[in-house]
């Protein structure tokens, strides 16, 4: 049985976001990879992208599957993970250390209703 | 599980990564029941077959498969095939399970003019297990008393797996070594766990349909629905090895040989990825600003860690190393040409 931090925030689109100050780092939850299965591809905005919340910022691909990756809040895209162009099997082995994108949120009240572990937890079981 | 031609089929067990480079490496198990089985008897038996199957079964001796295609009077597929001699005049055909009762109702009417030769739709009195991999042989061998290391590439003989009655062939939709084994369906459990308890020194696997389909396209095999379909002829799927030139007239005969004299204008192709990204079946091929074909199949291959697939182009585009845009998603990504297959096992 996966583990989902307690710590981040997901949405019912399978996305995590950890929050620092009005930093957000972004990324797929351990129920979204064993539904992909295998990673072999992740396509990533440029830094600078502006996003609003529940916008496709990119997609992941599997062996078997497209996925768009949505935004879970609005924000400028200020750094982008470019391990993941090599390596984006590590979605798979780590997919709550495995972030995407850190995002400067522009709107702050958006996290706050998006769902906690538990009540995610409870969306995948 | 998916449903799959009427069937809950599982796409992975362990992961299509993991079983495919099992299966390239050691050997993998696949349940593969879902295809359908015709068999075809009769006096004129060998006559209905030639009529309705493109490859010349006339050379098939009793013991013996080939690959052939199941053809509309214009050339293209209905579907392709498996066509064994299980006798002088028996045959059993196995094809595409989401086509049985179309390829069944049109083999049944279009033998008639043969003569003395039937066709019963023998799908639920088989079931079809596929080992394949370099350790088939060594986890097969110790459960039949059929020689396997003598049994030739495409021959098949009848015996025993595990105490059940089986005919096994030297076979495979994966380009590697390996058998199907077709086995009375009350007892395909049995063989199952059978293969796998004896395969496991050698860490033979479960594997799914993902991986077969991953399998398949890197050793350049068509799948019938992506790459070969009744809009494709054999010529324009560069597969005039399965249409028998010499023999007497067949369906779809004159058309292909009509579009032989003349020309293909388009043609299968194989190619791999030259910028990122997986270009997948339905997605539009460009020359220029041209939109010049479509793409049948694609994948990232686990195997050769490349992005593959194949497509229909222009005959005047499809010469190794010709480059060309594929239209992923919005975004155009760079492809070349290269020749197939992609996969060849090592001898």
């Amino acid at each position: 049985m996966a583990s989902y931090p307690d710590g981040y925030k997901y949405t019912k689109d399978h996305e995590w976001v950890s929050l620092s100050g009005d930093r957000g780092k972004v990324g797929i939850t351990d129920y979204a990879q064993q539904q992909l299965g295998d990673v072999v591809y992740v396509e990533l905005p440029e830094v600078g992208a502006k996003l609003k919340q529940g916008q496709s910022f990119g997609t992941i691909e599997s062996v078997k599957a497209v996925s768009e990756l949505y935004a879970p809040v609005s924000g400028e895209v200020v750094e982008v993970n470019a391990t993941l162009k090599d390596k984006p099997e590590v979605v798979n082995s780590d997919p709550h250390g495995a972030w995407m994108i850190v995002v400067r949120l522009t709107s702050a009240g958006e996290a706050g209703a998006l769902l906690d572990a538990s009540q995610y937890q409870d969306l995948v079981k | 599980m998916v449903p799959f031609g009427g069937w809950d089929m599982p796409v992975e067990y362990s992961g299509i990564v993991a079983e495919h480079m099992a299966v390239r490496t050691r050997a993998g198990l696949f349940d593969v029941s879902h295809m359908g089985q015709i068999e075809i008897a009769g006096k004129d038996a060998l006559a209905a077959v030639q009529r309705i199957s493109s490859n010349d079964a006339s050379k098939l001796a009793v013991g013996q498969a080939q690959y052939s295609g199941l053809l509309t009077g214009q050339g293209t597929f209905i579907d392709d095939l498996l066509v064994y001699r299980l006798a002088a005049s028996h045959f059993l055909l196995v094809v595409n399970a989401s086509h049985i009762p179309k390829d069944y109702a049109w083999i049944a009417e279009q033998i008639k003019p043969a003569g003395d030769a039937v066709a019963v739709d023998s799908s639920s009195r088989y079931a079809l297990l596929a080992l394949q991999g370099p350790a088939a042989l060594e986890a097969l061998q110790p459960l039949t008393g059929v020689d396997l290391a003598g049994m030739k590439y495409y021959w098949f003989a009848n015996g025993e797996v595990a105490s059940v009655r089986a005919t096994i062939s030297r076979t495979g939709y994966t380009g590697e070594d390996g058998f199907e084994i077709f086995v009375p369906p009350q007892s395909a459990d049995r063989v199952w766990q059978a293969v796998l308890e004896s395969g496991r020194a050698a860490d033979v696997v479960p594997a799914g349909l993902g991986a077969r389909d991953t399998l398949r396209l890197e050793a350049s095999m068509r799948l019938h629905g992506n790459d070969i379909d009744e809009t494709t002829s054999a010529l324009e799927a560069d597969l005039s090895w399965i249409v028998g030139w010499k023999k007497d007239d067949f369906i779809g005969a004159p058309a292909l040989r009509e579009q032989k004299a003349a020309g293909v204008k388009r043609k299968i192709v194989g190619f791999e990825m030259l910028d990122r990204g997986i270009a997948r079946q339905g997605h539009d091929a460009y020359i220029g600003d041209m939109k010049a074909g479509t793409i049948t199949s694609g994948t990232q291959t686990p195997f050769l860690k490349k992005a593959i697939g194949m497509a229909y182009l222009p005959v005047e585009h499809t010469a190794a190393g010709t480059e060309f845009d594929i239209d992923i998603r919005g975004r155009r990504a760079r492809a070349r040409i290269v020749p197939m297959p992609f996969y060849k096992r090592p001898k």
